[in-house]
């Protein structure tokens, strides 16, 4: 093999396919890219066993072939090379090394058999459809954050993708929770995907797929594929592909509040600025805003044993509240991750049950996107 | 020398052999006996003595409480000790040593209430009472003299006679300055002992001791200790600061303050034990995931009846295993919240087991509950797990048809037909 390519189109392909290497891998061939040049075209690939990562990179073949190469040391090497170098890899086969050159720039990796380089089976993905780029990471952006880390719930660890009903439409559906707060966000049904199952996709693919739609206009389509067992996602010339969580996502429908009627709508920026002010005197993530709502205005507050105490009044002219008072305390994270995802110039609707029930949340005028929030003990 | 007759609390001469009130010949007699107030009571092989208790045929036979064929000696009677028996030991081994043993199937509901009662004794002497385990516990009695109008000696020495004569079982008590001179005290006087550590001999008493009398220092550590010249707790005493930091690392200054005597914690009766669980072993090794799991769930029914019995829930769950080669495997889980349910516990311990099970042959699997968190805090269900209050409520009410009709009359479909 030996190609020459262009220093920013290989960095570019490298730092997507190096994030995909198992970095505590214990089998050496899954921390090397698989590098291989056919028909005028260079294709690097890289796989942890859980999710698989391929990117074609343009380039001038000189001649086929295909080899592995570590993945981290590779990428720190053309990150190190000058902005526009032309870089050349001459890889003779067999078990040599392979050979890069970049000016009077040389080296030599240890490489690992081809042969050896796992393939991620991908089966027969019978489900197609096709979303746009910038819809797609809507629909991640705003679940993401609510994914649990926690193993032993492992079919939390994901976005539950599935099929539902909302107001008699059939819409695409992303939910995530870890228990604490739910995220559920919709989209119109693209054409494809009725009848496809409920899928859950783990975080490290949600978060891989959410590096490249960073590369992608938001107007592009991004094809996506899935069985039962695995799911693709294809934009250009990356494509990426993952083992789907094998458990059952809980009936989420249950948690989502109906009765709440107590209605508070405050404007975003008030809201989430006051809630930073106040929060800021405890560095203890965990420690609760409290909340103490009445006609008269919204006082947020906080303490910490540590460190003090501070509150923010918001007089009633800048929100809408009309129920009877009440207290209610959350963690000032949790209603930043979820403010985040709302526009500055839109008002913030919150209904409460009472201050030990879970709280509903969402932007006005934007039924798609709904959060659920569990109160801690104030 | 103060001294004092356990039988009858009268003050004895100095150089009697037997009190004069009463005529007994236990006496205690030590300087400091009348200025101490820091006790640790343990009761005698306190299982064997309930089993004994319960049973008078029994009284001189050697007993073993113990499970199975493959089973350990949980406790072992102090007839059964004269033959070797020890508890921790293998059930075969102490069945060779002593084959006239009578073995007798643990009943924890019994023993437990037994130890509630000997507490419950013990708390109406102060409030600074920090129960170690269900048989074993730190007392201070400092500043009682005045209620008790006895100095804390003859205190304890009532309360001995007392738990014979309300619990029918006998204690050992060790009075000391601080809580590990009076753990070695209870220790050296075994059973119905009454022994005192002060503050003046203190350090003649440690000073011959081998280092594994520390409490935390194990066969491991105390080799570690002896490759560096220290054996017994004398040579650890004498060293400085400084010098135990260099020689010893981190641990080196506690350890050589533990050597002098030195022990600065407070009586905390706000301190529970810090984990709870139950094991066992089998009969025959297993490696097969449906076997090890069908040995798991009656361990965590076991483990939850014993986290609601303590009014504590599990904010994590280990797992533990023993392979055939005796190599032990430990797994730690921390639960998204705490719980006393048997299912929970279980689920949280079956993904763990899942990952382990991989054809190893194993002969003992045990769960435990770790860290401990209050029961109030258990099963209020999260976004992610409505079903918890409703799961909480069917478990409530299997508890009540238990209580009504005994441990038997209802159960979960995974605990039957294996």
């Amino acid at each position: 093999m030996k190609i020459k390519v262009e220093r920013s189109a290989l960095m570019k392909a490298l730092s997507h396919v190096q994030n995909v290497v198992e970095r505590r891998n214990t089998i050496p061939i899954l921390a090397n890219v698989l590098i291989r040049a056919k028909d005028g075209a260079l294709t690097l690939a890289a796989t942890d066993m859980e999710i698989a990562a391929v990117e074609q990179v343009a380039a001038e073949v000189v001649r086929n072939g295909a080899t592995t190469a570590p993945a981290g040391t590779l990428y720190e090497i053309v990150r190190k090379l000058p902005e526009g170098a032309v870089i050349e890899l001459d890889h003779p086969g067999g078990d040599s090394q392979l050979a890069l050159r970049a000016g009077r720039y040389a080296t030599s990796l240890v490489c690992l058999p081809v042969e050896d380089f796992p393939a991620l089976q991908e089966g027969a993905l019978p489900h197609k459809f096709s979303l746009k780029a910038g819809v797609l990471r809507d629909l991640v952006d705003r679940t993401r954050f609510a994914i649990s880390t926690e193993e032993t719930r492992y079919y939390l660890n994901g976005i539950y993708l599935h099929i539902a009903e909302s107001e008699g439409a059939p819409v695409l559906r992303a939910v995530a929770t870890d228990g604490h707060r739910l995220a559920r966000v919709e989209e119109d049904l693209p054409d494809g995907a009725s009848g496809m199952p409920g899928v859950i996709v783990p975080r490290k693919a949600v978060l891989e797929l959410r590096k490249l739609l960073d590369d992608v206009p938001a107007q592009d389509l991004v094809e996506i594929a899935l069985s039962d067992t695995k799911i693709r996602f294809g934009f250009g010339a990356v494509t990426l592909t993952s083992k789907l969580i094998d458990g059952t996502f809980p009936d989420y429908d249950r948690v989502i509040p109906r009765d709440n009627d107590k209605l508070l709508r405050i404007a975003k920026k008030d809201f989430a600025e006051a809630v930073d002010r106040v929060a800021a005197i405890s560095s203890e993530r965990s420690r609760p805003v409290k909340m103490a709502i009445a006609k008269q205005g919204l006082t947020l507050s906080a303490a910490s044993p540590e460190q003090g105490t501070a509150s923010e009044e918001i007089d009633a002219d800048r929100l809408e509240y009309d129920a009877t008072p009440m207290e209610i305390g959350f963690q000032a994270r949790y209603l930043r991750d979820i403010t985040d995802q709302m526009a500055d110039s839109v008002r913030v609707e919150f209904k409460f049950h009472d201050g030990a029930a879970p709280t509903l949340i969402r932007a006005e005028g934007d039924p798609r996107a709904v959060y659920v929030l569990m109160p801690m003990r104030v | 020398m103060p001294a004092l007759c356990r039988d009858c609390d009268a003050v004895v001469a100095e150089e009697a052999t037997a009190c004069r009130a009463c005529g007994g010949v236990r006496i205690v007699r030590h300087p400091e006996l009348f200025s101490l107030a820091i006790a640790h009571l343990d009761c005698d092989a306190f299982y064997a003595s309930v089993e004994k208790r319960d049973r008078p045929e029994l009284t001189e036979r050697p007993v073993i409480v113990g499970g199975g064929r493959r089973g350990v000696v949980t406790a072992a009677c102090y007839v059964a000790r004269r033959y070797g028996v020890r508890s921790a030991m293998p059930m075969f081994k102490a069945l060779a040593l002593c084959p006239e043993a009578v073995v007798i199937r643990p009943e924890m509901a019994k023993y437990a209430e037994a130890g509630r009662a000997v507490r419950a004794l013990m708390e109406r002497l102060t409030p600074l009472v920090q129960p170690l385990s269900i048989d074993e516990a730190v007392l201070d009695l400092s500043g009682t003299e005045a209620l008790h109008h006895a100095p804390p000696a003859v205190t304890l020495a009532r309360l001995a006679r007392e738990v014979e004569r309300t619990v029918r079982v006998t204690v050992s008590i060790g009075l000391a300055p601080n809580r590990m001179l009076a753990k070695m005290a209870a220790e050296r006087d075994k059973p119905r002992g009454f022994a005192v550590i002060g503050r003046a001999d203190a350090a003649a008493v440690l000073a011959p001791m081998l280092v594994s009398a520390l409490p935390g220092v194990g066969p491991k550590a105390a080799d570690r200790l002896a490759v560096k010249g220290f054996a017994t707790l004398g040579q650890l005493a004498a060293l400085s600061p400084s010098e135990a930091l260099r020689r010893l690392g981190e641990d080196g200054p506690a350890l050589a303050a533990m050597a002098r005597g030195e022990d600065g914690r407070p009586v905390d009766p706000s301190r529970e034990a810090k984990s709870i669980s139950a094991e066992t072993t089998f009969n025959e090794d297993l490696s097969a995931v449906a076997e090890l799991e069908r040995a798991l769930w009656p361990l965590a029914e076991r483990l939850s009846a014993r986290l609601k019995a303590k009014e504590l829930a599990a904010a994590g769950v280990t797992l533990k295993l023993k392979t055939a080669s005796f190599q032990i495997r430990t797994r730690h889980a921390r639960l998204p919240s705490p719980t006393q349910l048997a299912d929970t516990l279980f689920a949280a311990a079956r993904a763990m087991l899942a990952r382990e099970a991989t054809g190893v042959r194993f002969r003992l699997i045990g769960i435990g509950a770790d860290p401990l968190a209050e029961a109030a805090e258990a099963d209020r269900g999260d976004l992610a797990d409505p079903a918890a209050p409703k799961r909480k409520a069917v478990d409530q009410a299997m508890d009540r048809l238990r209580e009504k009709f005994g441990a038997g009359v209802i159960g979960k479909g995974r605990g039957m037909g294996s």
